[in-house]
């Protein structure tokens, strides 16, 4: 219950207003297509850099609970999923809207996404602590395995290609040696002057991101992408209600396997509200209905897509592991203010961690109440033409990764891995294990040689880092992750014909 | 021999370049000194190396089948802006000072990309207006709000 003691610090004028200004731009970015939710926490962390890690943390949480829940605007009134997330949303949402139901499925969508992410950061708070204190018993050579099983794990499930997914995985921990060595001050792979202090991390966040969006919409040329908003009628918020209460089962599904799939590193909310809306078809008396603008569907995925939020975040606090792209830009923001999550963190920085909880649970409510009424001027906004977007977008990289250290390097490495990372990701590669391994790369090197020195002094390398309970487990979850990634790929690719794989 | 398509001679191409970057790390990672400072760098490279030849093999053998490659019309698309980009990160920014080449930068991408007609005043005046009011925002947040001192060689 520890939790309660901090409820007072999310209410002081300052956070609660940034807590408010996080959630209302949340939502109106998330109906943005283009701007997803990893790109928007991304960009806002510079703003949080003048910030106390606290309120730059419930910025950063309601941008995240808000933009997920946003996506849902354009998803229903433009036939555009703001964010993959939303993808099932579409299905169902947008028919509603078409047949003139499209306040109903906006005050749906944000009802269920209320029910499923109250529920997601319930099971935050009550995981967290006990995860944290259970992870102390984790020595230097599980955490290293912890390091390489958080990119391995994305790295086979987030892409389409095992072989790509991990070596783009690798890409990232080789980036993150580049600088000097933390132990013996030794220059590493610094081929340019503008490496010599390493690659930020957020400079880079910012750049795998948002620069590859920016050359994307630059490839749409010049084509008028304003998309045509579907007018809505006047809906009463105590009959959605309703019709949720008389839905209970579809968000109760929802929330269920979003919850279950949020704690899965690696799997994302695009994931989270496919299946949702698959089994809430199975399990309706209605299933003929779905597709053709049916409330479940909308309630299934709503809730789903939410209620992953909060268990994504778990293996971030109380293992240092960000289980998913955005929990790893959250992790940057974390760094930069010092802090440093993982088994200490519910120890020295309680007061910052029970905060910015708390702001996600009180965030999940603002976002409904906002949602509902800000979604007209969402579905607005979520009208600039893509070539607007993309010259904001762009300068915004820019002064957002020159003001990490006012640094013109940052701002050049910002770039280069930007346009490498959009050029990689038409070969297949993904940004996701790229980030993932640049930020945990220093994690495993750092407990790689701790562990070396131990090892040293003790039994010897092989040892130390391959036997024990933890290890072996570790060990064998990265060996089962790339496994079960090969057999679903061997297997998707026997329904794939000669031609296309010959190309 | 049948003749070799576009994609997968791109699909060569790009494997070809990640390929010399892991055989280049590699290299430098088994023989920069000192050896302790590259213990780590070395089990990375070895699974880099041996994952990229692996994508390249693939890739000469005509195998890659995730990622669609880079059409023409995209290429075509996108060059214009991509350099635009890269002259404004690169030199503007510092050259210039930052709000300056970003109004330049901002106005240029607007007005290329723009579907509306280069011959209507009226879109002009628009892009004129969009890129005045875009940097004047963004000089409140990050000259006023944030006090980030950014480079401001002309103008401000």
């Amino acid at each position: 219950m520890d939790f309660l003691f901090y409820f007072g610090d999310v209410f002081t004028p300052f956070n609660f207003g940034l807590l408010i200004l996080g959630t209302v731009f949340g939502l109106i970015f998330g109906a943005t297509p283009g701007l997803s939710p990893t790109m928007t926490v991304a960009l806002a962390i510079p703003f949080t850099f003048k910030l106390e890690p606290a309120a730059g943390l419930i910025l950063l949480g309601a941008l995240y609970t808000s933009t997920v829940a946003g996506g849902a605007v354009s998803a229903i009134l433009l036939r555009i999923p703001g964010a993959p997330a939303n993808i099932a949303t579409t299905l169902d949402g947008n028919a509603m809207a078409k047949k003139g139901e499209g306040a109903k499925a906006l005050q749906l969508s944000f009802l269920a996404s209320l029910v499923g992410g109250l529920f997601g950061v319930f099971l935050l708070i009550t995981l967290t602590k006990p995860l944290s204190e259970w992870a102390l018993i984790f020595g230097p050579s599980e955490l290293f395995w912890l390091a390489i099983l958080g990119v391995t794990i994305i790295g086979s499930l987030d892409s389409k290609s095992l072989v790509k997914g991990l070596l783009s995985g690798c890409i990232g921990m080789w980036l993150a040696t580049i600088g000097f060595d933390d132990m013996l001050g030794a220059q590493r792979f610094v081929f340019h002057p503008a490496l010599g202090g390493g690659i930020n991390i957020i400079a880079a966040l910012i750049g795998l991101f948002a620069i590859p969006q920016v050359i994307a919409m630059f490839a749409g040329g010049r084509i008028d992408s304003a998309a045509e908003v579907i007018k809505v009628q006047k809906h009463k918020v105590t009959d959605a209600v309703k019709e949720l209460w008389n839905r209970k089962r579809a968000a109760g599904i929802g929330t269920i396997v979003g919850s279950i799939i949020g704690l899965i590193p690696g799997v994302g909310g695009q994931i989270a509200g496919l299946v949702a809306y698959d089994q809430a078809k199975k399990f309706s008396s209605e299933k003929d209905k779905f597709g053709t603008g049916h409330s479940e569907g909308v309630i299934a995925a709503e809730a789903a897509n939410n209620a992953m939020v909060g268990p994504s975040l778990v293996p971030l606090l109380t293992l240092s592991i960000p289980g998913s792209p955005t929990a790893a830009v959250l992790l940057g923001g974390l760094l930069i203010h010092g802090i440093f999550p993982g088994p200490d963190l519910f120890i020295n920085h309680a007061d910052v961690a029970w905060t910015f909880i708390n702001s996600m649970l009180i965030g999940q409510i603002l976002m409904c109440v906002f949602g509902i009424f800000v979604a007209g001027l969402a579905a607005k906004v979520a009208q600039v033409p893509k070539h607007v977007m993309a010259a904001i977008v762009l300068a915004l990289a820019v002064f957002g990764s020159y003001s990490v250290q006012s640094s013109m390097s940052d701002v050049y490495v910002m770039a280069t891995l930007g346009v490498m990372m959009y050029f990689l990701e038409r070969f297949g590669f993904s940004a996701a294990p790229l980030v993932l391994g640049l930020i945990l790369g220093p994690i495993a090197e750092e407990n790689f040689a701790i562990g070396s020195m131990i090892a040293n002094a003790s039994d010897g390398l092989a040892p130390y880092f391959l036997t024990g309970r933890l290890n072996l487990i570790l060990i064998a979850m990265v060996i089962a992750s790339i496994v079960y990634s090969g057999w679903m790929e061997v297997r998707s690719r026997r329904y794939t014909s000669k031609e296309e794989i010959m190309q | 021999m049948s003749e070799i398509s576009l994609p997968r001679i791109q699909h060569i191409a790009a494997s070809g370049v990640v390929a010399a970057v892991g055989v280049w790390v590699t290299y430098v990672s088994f023989t920069q000194q000192p050896a302790q400072a590259f213990l780590f760098p070395r089990l990375i490279a070895t699974v880099f190396v041996i994952l990229a030849l692996w994508t390249f093999i693939k890739a000469c053998l005509g195998w890659s089948k995730v990622g669609s490659g880079l059409s023409a019309r995209d290429c075509k698309r996108l060059v214009v802006g991509l350099i635009i980009a890269c002259i404004y990160i690169f030199w503007m920014a510092k050259g210039l000072g930052f709000y300056t080449a970003t109004a330049i930068a901002f106005f240029v991408l607007l007005s290329i990309y723009d579907p509306a007609p280069h011959t209507a005043l009226k879109s002009w005046v628009k892009r004129i207006a969009i890129t005045a009011c875009f940097i004047a925002v963004m000089y409140g947040l990050f000259a006023k709000l944030l006090t980030v001192y950014t480079p401001r060689e002309i103008f401000f």
